[in-house]
């Protein structure tokens, strides 16, 4: 968020080899442990790569006190180079996959495999005690590697990754036993039918944060029962939609200490046969006791009769993910009536424009929106429009993030956003309906984005959609200079709205581009920029394989990969250009690699 | 005029069924596989589309004329006027399903599949299709009340026995049928809510005069019964 550093010190983070080009001075091994003593305070890695350019001590002082190492692509620079060149990192954060495979744009196999990384760390970080990994796959075996090779381990963060199961969970579970954070985000887990809940060892154990909200397996409850009572340092707890709310009874009375709760299910079981089923426990009592609650979720299979429950907690929940939950406007208004101190809000649309209407009256200090359409479609109309986005704008002045999907949408909503929002740093807005324009003027949706990129004087990331021409584009290069992530589908009109975006934002560092008329031309006119890019996606554009060719030609830092999408089960439009469909590039400073697989043609 | 069960298709659209997605043909307001629906910002009452519906749904399907042009060629060219301002220079996509879009996580699909269940709403004459959510419902007379809330002109008689929704302007009644698993069309109303619930395919308000075919499943003792 708000990154504002200097495209160079971005390669420099990934490139080993780079070294600056200063007289070299005779190695001073005083002003080098000075300099290490002075360096391991700095915490930022923008302001670490700065640093590591000024003279090779600085260097080498950088690289020696680094204990946070963030590789924003896996494949930018290999496990070997990044280990070699920083010896003693405690925590790690890598990211695989570009975002659009989220969308099944990508064959499954791709790559982002977890092993090259956990295999090198294991000789080369024995001391490592955090790992962050996002979009990444990952294996059983991995797991259990990474429990057998580091003692100290703390902290395990998985967000939009895939490939392992109960049976690694369990491996983590069993042999980590200073496991503080344990947290699936958005992780696919396979069933492997291993009591992972169980392996936890015996005794008081220092779990902070446990989340496993998108395990879709059932889990043993007695077992998370005793886990939650022997854990007295537990924060964040995010159950699966398997907990029924009886059993989030059971659990808040022994954990009222809780900060983050994800509820589960908050509905009643239909399995369970006892005889006091009927009595319904008190709910109310429980939230109650919770007086530290801040961040609350889950609901995924919520009965709109026990929203109530929750009632105790509103006033101070600062973070509301009701983005699993179908209620309608009016149940929903009896909850955020009480939500004033809100600052993070997920929502499903079946709340409609009336309940982001009670939002913007309730919830002044909102930070965060984000609108999701309980049915991704394109042929309904939908019950958010831009009158939710009007209400938002007028009655949540601080807003600085918004991800909004609707069916319909007016450029007047949306410039009054950038009027009444000029905090903006992120503003995604999805109109479902391709090209679909203002829906009252029946113009493109120009004006709207070029008022957001005028005014949001702060914004780093923006996603168009909507009816657009060219003109949207030239608004982008104009006025958005610190855009770093730009997202497009369906827009433009030629080459020159790709060129207007590529010449006109230095700040530019993820460009993701689907089914828009952008060719060869415009792919040349960005060259200057890929080095100092993280990547460029486009899929079924205009750009040819001769075109992604002569760019790989003449640039070898930067690696072309063309990807033919064969999957069976989804419905592919054919491409007819040399037979590729996505077009996926990115700097790095290693060799081809061979991970890759068939569909995947790397020039 | 149309049988039962086919939701008002008249045999023009059947005709065109090779040429355009089935699902291209149904009700709507505007132009089959358009991107643009050709909604207006303001939903106009029953009454005031009536003209319109019948103008229009025969000049989505023939293509502006009396003739029967290409009707993709017709889309295109309908397209160019609706759109004002800058006319770009793609072709009209045709409206098939694009992998990824809407950029919604398959994850977040799967989830929310569980607990909804849509269905489409066709009012005979209406040149507009809606969805409703099943789910949302607990009860026949709840879900008539929203019925009667989005297509706005009509009022539910008094005698909710009978379940038949009036259009004053029209003068006629409609009643509430729906297409259950099976493909039979039935009276809603004459199961209990949750069995309704599980099998309703689509609903359709039938003009009352074309509903007389369709018979009650049970005895008329059970339309008596609570709407639960």
């Amino acid at each position: 968020m708000g990154d504002n550093h200097h495209p160079l010190a971005e390669m420099a983070e990934e490139d080993g080899d780079h070294q600056p080009l200063r007289g070299s001075d005779p190695p001073d091994q005083v002003l080098d442990t000075v300099l290490e003593t002075v360096l391991q305070f700095l915490t930022c890695r923008q302001d670490r790569n700065s640093a590591s350019l000024v003279c090779q001590s600085w260097h080498r002082a950088e690289a020696l006190t680094r204990s946070e190492l963030f590789i924003g692509n896996c494949y930018a620079v290999s496990p070997a180079r990044a280990t070699a060149r920083f010896p003693r990192v405690e925590s790690i954060y890598i990211k695989g996959r570009p975002r659009f495979a989220d969308f099944n744009l990508m064959p499954r196999n791709w790559g982002a495999h977890f092993r090259p990384w956990v295999s090198a760390m294991s000789r080369a970080y024995p001391w490592l005690e955090k790992v962050y990994l996002k979009r990444m796959s990952l294996t059983n075996d991995d797991l259990a590697l990474l429990a057998d090779s580091f003692r100290q381990f703390k902290e395990l963060e998985l967000v939009f990754c895939e490939g392992f199961g109960t049976k690694g969970l369990s491996e983590i579970a069993s042999k980590c036993r200073q496991l503080r954070v344990l947290d699936l985000s958005d992780t696919e887990v396979i069933d492997d039918a291993m009591d992972w809940i169980s392996s936890f060892p015996e005794g008081e154990t220092p779990l902070e944060s446990l989340t496993f909200d998108c395990v879709e397996c059932e889990i043993n409850f007695e077992a998370l029962e005793g886990l939650v009572a022997r854990s007295p340092s537990l924060k964040k707890l995010r159950l699966n939609r398997y907990v029924s709310i009886r059993q989030l009874y059971q659990l808040l009375i022994k954990a009222p200490q809780l900060t983050h709760l994800g509820t589960g299910s908050f509905s009643q079981s239909e399995n369970i046969q006892h005889l006091d089923d009927n009595q319904d426990l008190d709910y109310h009592s429980a939230f109650a006791a919770c007086k530290s609650l801040v961040c609350l979720s889950g609901f995924k299979e919520v009965m709109p009769e026990y929203l109530p429950s929750i009632y105790p907690v509103c006033a101070n929940l600062t973070s509301l993910n009701f983005s699993y939950t179908n209620i309608n406007p009016q149940q929903f208004r009896s909850v955020i009536v009480h939500c004033h101190k809100l600052q993070n809000l997920w929502l499903l649309d079946t709340v409609c424009d009336e309940g982001l209407q009670a939002v913007a009256a309730s919830c002044k200090d909102l930070r965060e929106l984000r609108v999701f359409p309980v049915h991704p479609d394109e042929d309904i109309e939908g019950p958010v429009s831009e009158v939710g986005l009007q209400a938002i704008s007028e009655g949540c002045r601080k807003l600085q993030s918004i991800l909004y999907f609707c069916q319909r949408m007016t450029n007047e909503a949306v410039i009054a956003m950038s009027r009444n929002c000029p905090d903006l740093v992120v503003f995604r807005l999805c109109i479902m309906g391709r090209h679909q324009p203002d829906h009252v003027t029946r113009k493109p949706m120009d004006e709207g984005f070029g008022a957001i990129v005028k005014n949001c004087r702060k914004l780093t990331r923006l996603a168009v959609s909507g009816l657009l021409t060219d003109k949207a584009f030239s608004y982008i290069g104009q006025y958005g200079k610190l855009v770093r992530t730009l997202s497009v589908a369906f827009a433009g009109d030629s080459d020159m709205g790709l060129r207007y975006v590529l010449e006109g934002c230095p700040r530019l560092q993820k460009l993701e581009i689907r089914d828009s008329p952008f060719g060869d031309e415009a792919l040349w006119a960005g060259a200057h920029r890929y080095y100092n890019m993280r990547f460029l996606w486009m899929s079924s554009c205009r750009v040819s394989r001769l075109g992604c060719q002569e760019i790989a030609r003449s640039m070898p830092h930067l690696v072309v990969e063309l990807l033919r999408y064969e999957e069976e089960d989804a419905p592919f439009v054919e491409e007819d250009n040399n037979n590729f469909s996505v077009l996926y590039m990115y700097r790095s400073l290693e060799q081809t690699r061979n991970d890759a697989p068939e569909s995947v043609t790397i020039l | 005029m149309s049988a039962p069960g086919r939701a008002g298709h008249s045999p023009e659209m059947v005709e065109y069924s090779g040429a355009m997605n089935l699902d291209e043909t149904e009700l709507t307001l505007g132009l089959p596989g358009g991107e643009s629906r050709g909604k207006s910002g303001t939903k106009r009452g029953f009454p005031d589309t009536i003209d319109l519906s019948i103008g229009a749904k025969r000049r989505s399907l023939t293509g502006g004329g009396e003739a029967a042009k290409d009707p993709d060629i017709a889309v295109a060219e309908r397209r160019e006027d609706e759109v004002s301002g800058t006319i770009s220079s793609k072709p009209p996509a045709t409206k098939t399903q694009v992998v990824g879009w809407p950029p919604v996580r398959s994850f977040r699909k799967n989830v929310m599949t569980k607990s909804c269940k849509f269905v489409k709403v066709a009012v005979d004459g209406a040149p507009y299709l809606r969805k409703v959510d099943l789910e949302m419902y607990s009860s026949y007379q709840q879900l008539l009340a929203a019925l009667e809330g989005m297509f706005s002109c009509f009022t539910i008689r008094k005698y909710l026995k009978e379940r038949k929704l009036m259009d004053p302007a029209n003068g006629g009644e409609y009643v509430p049928t729906y297409e259950d698993k099976d493909g039979d069309w039935m009276l809603v109303g004459d199961v209990p809510w949750k069995m309704f619930v599980e099998s309703c395919k689509r609903l359709r308000l039938m003009k009352g005069s074309e509903a007389v075919g369709l018979a009650p499943r049970a005895s008329a003792s059970t339309c008596t019964s609570s709407s639960s």
